[in-house]
């Protein structure tokens, strides 16, 4: 029991970064590479921003400071490349990723930074007969909520028709008059907005934070996003869930090592067989 | 009269929409054919399940007596087919081809909208197309051992180039030519895989009426010279009425007529869909 | 003087090569007197270059998106460790595992080939059903895999045979630089040559247009499966000389961070260019090693700032000048092209004159009115 609780909840920490990915890819086509240092950048932010403020400002900060450094990324290094070929946006993602990771490095000075311990987040709880930390309660309670406010935004709301369309055809898009790259901004935004919630849920369970630290999480919540079908956010959370549970039930089982691995040969096996994901929609080419 | 291509109750099917339906054509040797109909009518689509790109829903299609492509309805679209010819070929094994190995059996294609390498000057386009006949393996080839092939081959091209009035252009970048040379290079690099079946896809689009005309003439040259069979698919009329021994015309996927240019010129139901209801052209 | 006509091009190339590993070979011979960081610069260079040379093969010129370079790298460099480390020292690199399963070991040049051996027979097997998927899903799947190598090495259940993740050593290893460079050359031209023939030809068709590349009769599938076990095959041997210049191996090391390295090397030279490759790989390895090595101490350029110049700014300068690089030069240093002594030779007698030109223009009237 425990240990599907600890699934769960990995899971809905994945899944907050997963829909950064997703919704990137949705509509630029990218594997946005980087996405996984922001989330790392967003751990170390309130590493630093703790030790001079409290809780209740630090939180908002982490956010705002994270969303800041997503939109510059984007504004840097992705947007001068709109017209140029996929590959070479992607090689720019892997190159803001190596340089963040840098940064870091230089920043922390390579050691690694004590995460700061909410009181209220490392409380035990006991739940069905399963004691554990209050963090993983809430973490899928809170996933729910972001999740729901999502889809609400992107299906009610005008900016997220907008989403919606660029994501079909992002040049009919653009001739339909819709601002593209507001789109695309507020895109990024969102991403950082989760993977900065994500971060601080995540590093509550670790404790520290090193410059590649975001690599690891941001792998699995990239394969999940692969699995649930890329550009789909309610496959990045089915897909986070998927792999956050099975990979604690392998730990559970005493196949420890294996977790990892075990991420990596779902995605293949997925890809092999529908490449297109668990939600995914098959594209036929046109010639 | 030799059959080179027999095409029998071909259906295209994706999803709900019938692209191509129950269509079935004779190309024999020598001749030129012409597969002509409006926009959308579904002539790419067939040419595209001829050449193994797409996989026929049904049917089954021959070259020079042999068949190497044949589908019936299975799986999902079993319960969702619209053709006709259900289970004609229900019993007979499903024959697939990729189309490398159709290129191989001898037919080649043009596409509508020039693929030719980017990268590539004229000379080297033309000399990868002769990749498939090589003799070579991957060890002879890196080591150099196969270079009295590799000679053959690269005069092999430049006589090719020669024949096709490309010679003078030939270490230029392939995009860097005009678009009608661009047509006749995508020409060349068919020739040069040694078809017996040739396919154009629409090689007068965008041309002006002398390129189209100097085209006809290029075609029916090659047509002798390198004693080819033609398939092709066209809009302009006047090429096709020209060029062709025979006609076929499919509209909405299913053909309306065939025969001699001159009997699908009076052909009521060709003048209905070409110019009658809403779909003018 | 019509033989040297003929064969300028191929006699340019065999005089720059010899020239190289004079040099290389001259650095050798000095021996201590080289500064140890000219050492291995050099010898990291030649390593990089192959890898890099190989991952070109896979994404310049077959049009391959493959991140799983890392991979294969390691099961090469683990292929030649584990095989080659003498039978008597066993005992002792493999203490927590009794002297481990193997008690035989291999010649160095027989271990070297199998480090290329293994992971072509690897690529095969998780070639047949990844290559089918298109451009990024084929990155994700490569990079997959190369996490699962990563994994699987450091697994309990295998230390015998890889000694888990405890590092292995006494592997026989080049003491010189001159060795790297022979068999990274030898590598590379075998490279060169396949990408000359014929098959050269049809990889690229496939990376310039996969559709109208199978219809003029080129199996894809094939051609993109021999690319890919070529290239691992290559990386597996540069895998090996990375083992060997670090003398003991760990898995951990061989991270996706590694491939990006790689990649970048290839972005910079140039996707499509092998002497771009090489060059970038130099370029790389004394950037990040040796040229901006002041970065970290303190003091750079006569500046003393202790407080920005601490460890790890070097890498970030470094990473500046490889996102400006991405983004400003997206082609590269050569672009598609190769560098030869024409080009160089115009490179110093014309562009630089007319940039000079174009920059001072007025301060050179002299010049000008010649």
């Amino acid at each position: 029991m425990a240990y599907l609780l600890a699934g769960i909840s990995a899971g809905g920490q994945y899944a907050l970064i997963a829909i950064g990915y997703t919704m990137v890819y949705g509509i630029l086509r990218l594997i946005n590479f980087a996405h996984a240092d922001v989330f790392m950048v967003a751990g170390l932010l309130m590493v630093y921003l703790t030790t001079s403020v409290p809780y209740y400002i630090a939180i908002p900060l982490v956010i705002l400071i994270t969303v800041l450094v997503a939109f510059t990324i984007e504004k840097c290094a992705y947007s001068p490349l709109r017209e140029a070929p996929r590959m070479s946006v992607m090689i720019s993602a892997i190159g803001v990723s190596y340089l963040l990771q840098n940064v870091a490095l230089y920043v922390t000075g390579g050691q690694p930074q004590v995460y700061p311990q909410m009181e209220f987040f490392s409380r035990t709880v006991t739940i069905f007969g399963a004691t554990t930390k209050m963090v993983t309660v809430i973490t899928p309670l809170l996933v729910a909520v972001l999740v729901v406010a999502l889809v609400f935004l992107i299906n009610k709301t005008k900016i997220g028709m907008a989403m919606r369309a660029s994501s079909v055809d992002f040049n009919t898009a653009r001739l339909m008059g819709i601002r593209i790259n507001s789109v695309i901004s507020f895109t990024f935004i969102i991403g950082a907005v989760l993977a900065a919630i994500g971060s601080m849920l995540y590093f509550n369970n670790y404790p520290s934070v090193i410059p590649t630290s975001g690599s690891m999480p941001g792998l699995k919540a990239f394969v999940s996003a692969v699995v649930g079908g890329i550009g789909s956010i309610p496959g990045a959370v089915v897909g986070a869930f998927i792999i956050g549970i099975c990979e604690n039930l392998l730990k559970m089982l005493g196949l420890t090592p294996f977790s990892d691995a075990f991420t990596f040969a779902l995605l293949i096996v997925i890809l092999c067989v529908k490449p297109s994901g668990i939600f995914g929609e098959k594209k036929i080419d046109k010639v | 009269m030799k059959n080179v291509l027999h095409i029998q109750d071909l259906t295209m099917q994706f999803g709900g929409v019938v692209a191509v339906n129950n269509l079935t054509m004779d190309v024999n040797e020598g001749e030129i054919v012409a597969l002509i109909g409006p926009n959308g009518a579904g002539k790419t689509t067939a040419f595209n399940a001829i050449t193994g790109l797409y996989e026929p829903t049904n049917g089954e299609i021959s070259f020079e007596g042999k068949v190497f492509l044949r589908n019936t309805p299975r799986g999902k679209m079993k319960k969702q087919y619209l053709g006709a010819e259900k289970d004609t070929y229900a019993s007979a094994p499903v024959l697939r081809k990729t189309p490398d190995r159709i290129t191989k059996l001898g037919m080649a294609r043009t596409f509508q909208n020039i693929r030719l390498f980017k990268s590539m000057t004229v000379f080297e386009n033309v000399l990868t197309a002769m990749h498939m006949r090589k003799t070579s393996n991957l060890f002879t080839a890196t080591f150099m051992l196969n270079a009295k092939e590799e000679k053959a081959q690269r005069a092999k091209t430049e006589e090719l180039l020669k024949l096709l009035d490309l010679y003078d252009v030939k270490d230029e970048l392939a995009t860097s030519l005009p678009y009608g040379k661009q047509r006749h290079l995508e020409i060349a690099r068919a020739l040069a895989t040694e078809p017996t079946l040739l396919l154009l896809d629409e090689p007068a689009a965008g041309m002006n009426p002398q390129e189209t005309a100097e085209l006809t003439a290029f075609i029916r040259r090659i047509r002798d010279d390198f004693h080819l069979t033609v398939l092709l698919i066209e809009h302009h009329m006047n090429l096709v009425m020209d060029i062709s021994d025979r006609i076929y015309v499919i509209n909405f996927g299913k053909e309306i007529a065939k025969g001699t240019p001159a009997e699908i010129q009076n052909n009521e139901a060709v003048i209905e869909a070409y110019l009658g209801g809403d779909r003018v052209e | 003087m019509e033989f040297l006509k003929k064969y300028k091009k191929q006699l340019e190339v065999v005089a720059a090569v010899l020239l190289l590993f004079v040099v290389i070979v001259i650095v050798d011979t000095l021996g201590n007197s080289v500064p140890r960081v000219i050492v291995s610069v050099l010898k990291k260079s030649c390593i990089y270059a192959l890898i890099a040379v190989s991952l070109n093969l896979l994404n310049g010129f077959t049009g391959l998106f493959s991140l799983g370079q890392a991979g294969f790298m390691l099961i090469g460099a683990y292929t030649y460790a584990i095989l080659t480390i003498p039978a008597g020292i066993r005992e002792g690199v493999y203490y927590m595992y009794d002297g481990g399963a193997l008690h035989f070991s291999v010649p160095l040049i027989v271990g070297l080939i199998l480090a290329g051996v293994v992971p072509a027979i690897f690529a095969y097997l998780i070639g047949l059903p990844v290559l089918k998927l298109k451009s990024d899903y084929l990155a994700i799947a490569t990079l997959g895999f190369a996490e699962i190598v990563r994994a699987l090495i450091q697994w309990q259940g295998f230390a015998p045979v890889t000694n888990g993740s405890i590092s292995l050593l006494k592997y026989p290893y080049f003491k010189k630089i001159w060795p790297f460079a022979l068999v990274a050359g030898i590598c590379i031209l075998l490279i060169v040559l396949l990408l000359k023939s014929t098959y050269g030809r049809a990889f690229k068709a496939i990376r310039d247009d996969e559709i109208s590349a199978e219809a003029m009769g080129i199996n894809l599938a094939k051609h993109k499966q021999m690319s890919f076990v070529i290239s691992s095959f290559f990386a597996g041997i540069g895998g090996a000389l990375l083992a060997m210049y670090q003398t003991s191996l760990t898995a951990t090391a061989f991270t996706s961070a590694m491939t990006y390295e790689i990649l970048l090397i290839v972005v910079i030279g140039g996707i499509g260019s092998i002497t771009g490759s090489v060059l970038g790989s130099f370029l790389f390895i004394a950037c990040s090693e040796w040229w901006l090595r002041n970065l970290d101490s303190g003091k750079f350029l006569g500046i003393s700032l202790p407080t920005v110049f601490r460890s790890g700014f070097r890498l970030v300068v470094f990473s500046v000048v490889i996102m400006v690089i991405v983004l400003f030069f997206r082609k590269g240093i050569m672009g598609e092209r190769e560098l030869d002594v024409d080009r160089i030779w115009n490179f110093f007698t014309k562009k630089i004159p007319a940039f000079v030109k174009s920059r001072f223009g007025k301060k050179t009237e002299g010049e000008k009115a010649e």
